[in-house]
């Protein structure tokens, strides 16, 4: 069953936690992944291999740099997911 | 040979070894002649001939906030631990720049190993072939480089004159020190921050040096397996862990009213050319070694009380190494307390250069000698003062100097020089 936007948020708050040591409760849709978080350029890369897993979706690297928020990978992944 | 001729100074050491995750519970294991060595009771120790090693008293994961840790290969880990220790322990308050004592620009950074990130590159490869290439971590290159320990220490000091990673297999740490010093010698920093580390415990390394014939197999006592000197020594034991220390040229220590350890008085190095891992059995290279520290600095052979050795507990390197001491300093030698400190720590290979001129400079800092444990029958071709069982005092007057010998397998041979102040 596909996954909704707030259950999207969860996973990627415990996948950045994991990832930057940001709290999950910092993580909201409007935050950006480098600004905001911590999550630079390398790590963006795991980041996203993370959500791939989690939510059965493909993220390919030419898509990966329109990733700037928290939103934006939400609304892909919704988009997206299997 | 230096351009300047500047004193060069210890001011501030580090260290995480098996002995203790800091400097103070490191010496105070030195001194009571504790044995880091622990079996190894992970599965994959189950199938190899080795099933013990030195392995870290404190771990990384402890120290060191997790999102940082997760992008450090466990060598680099060790080294960043060391290298704050040795930082903050020099008096410097925060990084080159934001602390004004120290100009970035003149600051150098020499952290080397003798392995790299070989845990990384093993693991990342297991993530390879057992989950795809899509899960290979993007910070397997950073991690897995040999100069990823340095270019991490630079980063978290500032240093801005040349951040370098020699290689010399078990001499590497020592190696390291002295380009050290030779960097401020020569005028092109005014500190540098200096060490070695290793981080080789997993089943591959354990299984190469195992077949050949390199470590010690005796699994039933672990405390008693590393021996140097000792007749039924078989082999060295793995550690892990790393020392830095920071040097700094003797004015710039002074301006900053900084607490002096000891003189780095300069180094001796040599090439055996003898054979890729069999040491020289009559230690000639080590001897060209210690000449070459005698000519290039001006130490002098009476007022060298202890030697920190390389001693393996290898049946032929332990040897070669009190053979060329006595070919090098004749009567001399008599006077110098001759430690071998691998009996405790086990041997950290690129990092032993660095815990063990933290050893050697505390040994004269403190004018006490470490002991060299599990001599039961000393080997009668040991033909030097070893330090055996309990550690021993140095002469409380007059200034004294201790030498750190560190060889690696490629005939590596590296004798760095300390003084008291």
């Amino acid at each position: 069953m596909a996954a909704t936007q707030e259950e999207i948020v969860a996973g990627l708050a415990e996948i950045v936690n994991e990832i930057a040591g940001i709290p999950v409760e910092d993580v909201q849709l409007d935050k950006s992944f480098t600004d905001d978080l911590d999550v630079d350029s390398l790590s963006m890369v795991e980041v996203v291999v993370a959500a791939e897993e989690r939510f059965d979706v493909k993220i390919p690297d030419d898509d990966v740099k329109n990733l700037k928020t928290v939103g934006d990978a939400t609304d892909y992944i919704l988009k997206h997911q299997g | 040979m230096s351009s300047t001729n500047r004193t060069v100074v210890v001011t501030g050491i580090g260290a995480t070894t098996p002995l203790g995750g800091d400097v103070a519970s490191t010496w105070e294991g030195l001194i009571a002649g504790r044995s880091g060595v622990r079996p190894l009771e992970q599965d994959w120790a189950a199938d190899l001939p080795v099933k013990i090693a030195a392995q870290i008293a404190v771990e990384p994961g402890e120290v060191i906030p997790r999102p940082q840790a997760r992008r450090l290969d466990r060598s680099a880990q060790f080294a960043l631990i060391a290298a704050k220790e040795a930082w903050a322990d020099a008096g410097f308050t925060d990084k080159a720049g934001d602390d004004t004592s120290v100009d970035p620009d003149r600051l150098g950074a020499v952290i080397a190993s003798g392995i790299g990130g070989v845990t990384t590159l093993l693991d990342q490869y297991d993530v390879l072939r057992d989950k795809g290439v899509r899960r290979v971590s993007p910070h397997t290159v950073p991690m897995l480089m040999p100069n990823g320990p340095s270019a991490n220490v630079g980063l978290a000091v500032g240093a801005r004159a040349g951040v370098h990673t020699p290689v010399s297999a078990c001499a590497s740490g020592a190696e390291a020190i002295g380009y050290a010093i030779e960097m401020i010698r020569s005028g092109r920093a005014d500190v540098v921050v200096a060490g070695g580390t290793e981080a080789a415990i997993h089943p591959l390394p354990i299984a190469a040096f195992g077949n050949m014939m390199a470590m010690s197999k005796n699994n039933d006592d672990p405390e008693g397996a590393s021996r140097p000197y000792d007749v039924a020594r078989d082999g060295f034991v793995l550690g892990e862990g790393a020392g830095v220390i920071v040097l700094e040229s003797a004015e710039h220590a002074a301006k900053r009213g900084a607490r002096v350890y000891a003189e780095a008085v300069g180094q001796g190095i040599s090439a055996d050319g003898h054979d890729i891992v069999q040491p020289e059995p009559e230690g000639r290279g080590i001897s060209h070694a210690l000449q070459n520290l005698m000519d290039c600095t001006d130490l002098a052979a009476a007022e060298i009380m202890h030697v920190n050795a390389h001693a393996t507990s290898t049946p032929a390197g332990d040897i070669a190494e009190l053979k060329a001491l006595r070919k090098v300093f004749g009567d001399d030698t008599d006077h110098m307390a001759v430690s071998g400190t691998k009996s405790m720590t086990g041997h950290l290979l690129g990092g032993a250069g660095g815990i063990e001129s933290v050893a050697s400079i505390l040994a004269l800092y403190h004018r006490i000698a470490p002991p060299t444990i599990n001599i039961d029958n000393l080997d009668p071709e040991a033909d030097a003062d070893i330090v055996r069982g309990e550690a021993r005092k140095l002469p409380v007057e007059g200034r004294i100097a201790a030498l750190n010998d560190s060889f690696g397998f490629g005939g590596h041979n590296v004798v760095l020089a300390f003084r008291t102040v």
